[in-house]
């Protein structure tokens, strides 16, 4: 393993920000991980950092195909994260939304063409991402469909779900969208949390990282199989939003299958507790994100259900 | 008359309620919109709204048409001093046009647009961030020029700056109601968390201009400056070097040459001045920072090039 700084931003009250990238093999650019640009991405850290230590397992044991370079890059904006914000510290705008970055550009902009920089002529690119909503997902793994990447390759995860999804206009300044334009395979892996630690969903996450990497022989280790994954488009996952503001108390959980009309969860009176709303499951299906904050406002996505 | 464009329930107790002032006078079935708020730090607008309001009420018999003014798009972020949506950090200005059957923020996008659509015009009024000031202007995007320039003219700014147009902005409020047939004028003025009266007031003058132009305007009005009309990359942009405070020895609005010194980023531990910064282009420097503290990268000043074709296009920023 050789670790490498691959950008450095001097700041004028902090040691410098250090980018810090993990490489296993040598020689041909194979995969890229990238883990947390923001400051809450605690989860999507950690996951990298129990790669490293499956890879440095594999490194030793020569189980690295030859011709093969691995590089894992945990965490990019470390500095949110050591005081608490989710966004850069100084502007508040969010580093994968700079992309493909401008090194001549705003302080953001530089960082993300720093990172880019380093991440160009991967053959495939794996992001572990987050979501802005606030809430608990199945493991998956998702492709935005440019037309660059084949949607079979999401097999190879083995995750239950490969969710495909049509970018929209925010969606083209990300790594992934820009990994793709410039020739990476690149893919996004939603490891359930965000901003504590899962780690049996952390586990599951790695263990489809590296069955990807197994099946395209860029490592020789054998990795079981575990889901024949089902590929689908994010627009065919049903969600269900909230009719009102109040208390919100889940009677199911993530992964459970649900039947028509069966009540799913309930909102309630945050000053008398009389129950406001019964959320009910519109359909039969699967249980693919669930809303997970004790407050919760009218309209928002409570559930969302992978249909039968 | 005060009416509510759109409601929804928040968690305890309360509702989000994005609110207009609707001034209506004759017979005329023409209609101006004045939007702003939409970045929760940025109060330039909300002085604006008042001067409009208070000044249109006062002379009610000159208005001939429908006045509406919705001084707060994101109240929340306007409450808590916060540019984003408070509890989701997304900027409100990604989210149009919204949509009817998505999340709370989605639905109130949609129901913005909805009901300002229609309207002859809108203005949509920003003013910077915390980090920069600027002078009075209209940003139009190239596609929209042709369509937008001449009532930009009529609005007594300094300058209109047409942009290259880039996909993340199809998100923006303005590029939504423009795609719609709406036509919609962004200013943006000042800097954030203030009020700049002097600016206010001008753009107060320059909105009764383009309701006298519109025909929905007796009353008296003032002549408008002619702006400067910037096409894309006419604008050099200078970025920091280095990290530290940077204290500058322009001023806004002075003409500098290529070279010029025009600030300083400093280091208060060492007492070292970590870079010299100077002018990238010959022009007018209409956008400068105002908050000192640097990185590598950060934006220091905007300069409008005299020499449009020699453009200096090296540098730029992203805060819009």
């Amino acid at each position: 393993m050789v670790k490498e700084i691959i950008y450095s931003l001097k700041s004028p009250y902090r040691e410098s920000l250090d980018v810090t990238a993990f490489n296993f093999g040598e020689g041909k650019k194979s995969v890229a991980v990238v883990g947390a640009f923001r400051g809450n991405e605690v989860q999507q850290m950690y996951v990298c950092s129990q790669l490293i230590q499956e890879l440095k397992r594999l490194e030793a044991k020569g189980e690295i195909s030859p011709d093969c370079k691995i590089t894992v890059i945990p965490c990019v904006n470390y500095y949110s994260m050591n005081i608490g914000k989710r966004f850069w510290t100084m502007d508040n705008t969010d580093i994968n939304r700079m992309f493909p970055g401008y090194n001549l550009g705003e302080t953001t902009q530089r960082i993300a063409d720093g990172v880019f920089t380093s991440l160009q002529g991967y053959e495939y690119g794996i992001q572990l991402a987050s979501f802005y909503q606030t809430g608990k997902f199945l493991p998956h793994v998702k492709l935005m469909e440019t037309g660059f990447t084949d949607k079979e390759l999401l097999k190879l995860f083995g995750m239950e779900f490969g969710i495909v999804r049509t970018p929209r206009p925010y969606d083209t300044t990300t790594l992934n969208y820009n990994w793709q334009i410039w020739g990476t395979k690149a893919f996004s892996i939603y490891a359930n949390e965000t901003d504590i630690i899962d780690d049996r969903s952390a586990k599951i996450a790695v263990q489809a990282i590296l069955r990807f990497m197994s099946k395209l022989k860029i490592i020789s280790k054998k990795v079981h199989a575990a889901y024949n994954t089902e590929i689908i488009s994010e627009s065919s996952i049903k969600q269900i939003r909230s009719e009102t503001g109040g208390i919100f108390v889940s009677c199911t959980e993530v992964g459970n299958t649900v039947s028509e009309g069966e009540t799913i969860g309930k909102i309630i009176d945050p000053l008398d507790g009389e129950t406001k709303s019964e959320i009910k499951a519109e359909f039969s299906g699967i249980v693919y994100f669930e809303y997970n904050k004790p407050l919760i406002n009218e309209n928002t996505v409570c559930f969302k259900i992978i249909k039968d | 008359m005060i009416k509510t464009v759109t409601q929804a329930s928040l968690a305890v107790n309360e509702n989000l309620t994005i609110k207009k002032n609707v001034i209506k006078n004759g017979s005329s079935s023409k209609r101006i919109c004045v939007v702003t708020g939409i970045h929760g730090d940025e109060l330039e607008g909300q002085y604006f709204a008042y001067l409009l309001g208070s000044y249109i009420k006062k002379n009610i018999d000159c208005l001939d048409g429908t006045v509406e003014i919705y001084p707060a798009l994101n109240p929340l972020g306007v409450d808590s001093i916060t540019r984003g949506i408070p509890l989701f950090d997304l900027d409100m200005n990604r989210i149009f046009p919204g949509s009817k059957d998505g999340t709370m923020m989605e639905t109130v996008c949609s129901a913005i647009i909805d009901d300002i659509t229609g309207a002859d015009i809108c203005l949509d009024v920003h003013s910077s961030n915390i980090y920069l000031k600027e002078l009075p202007q209209i940003r139009i995007s190239v596609p929209t020029a042709k369509t937008l320039v001449p009532f930009a003219k009529m609005l007594n700014v300094d300058f209109i700056w047409v942009h290259e147009s880039a996909t993340v902005l199809e998100s923006t409020l303005a590029h939504s109601l423009n795609m719609r047939g709406t036509k919609t004028l962004v200013v943006e003025m000042g800097v954030g968390m203030r009020i700049t009266k002097e600016y206010c007031i001008q753009l107060f003058k320059g909105a009764l201009n383009l309701m006298k132009n519109l025909g929905m305007w007796s009353g008296e009005t003032k002549p408008v400056r002619e702006p400067i009309i910037s096409v894309n990359g006419a604008v050099g942009f200078v970025n920091s070097r280095a990290a530290g405070i940077f204290v500058p020895t322009a001023n806004f609005g002075d003409h500098v040459h290529e070279g010029d010194h025009i600030g300083d980023v400093l280091n208060p531990l060492t007492s070292e001045v970590e870079a010299e910064i100077t002018a990238v282009c010959d022009g007018m420097i209409f956008t400068l920072r105002e908050y000192p503290i640097v990185y590598g990268g950060s934006l220091l000043a905007r300069i409008l090039s005299d020499t449009p074709e020699e453009a200096v296009t090296k540098g730029g920023d992203q805060q819009w």
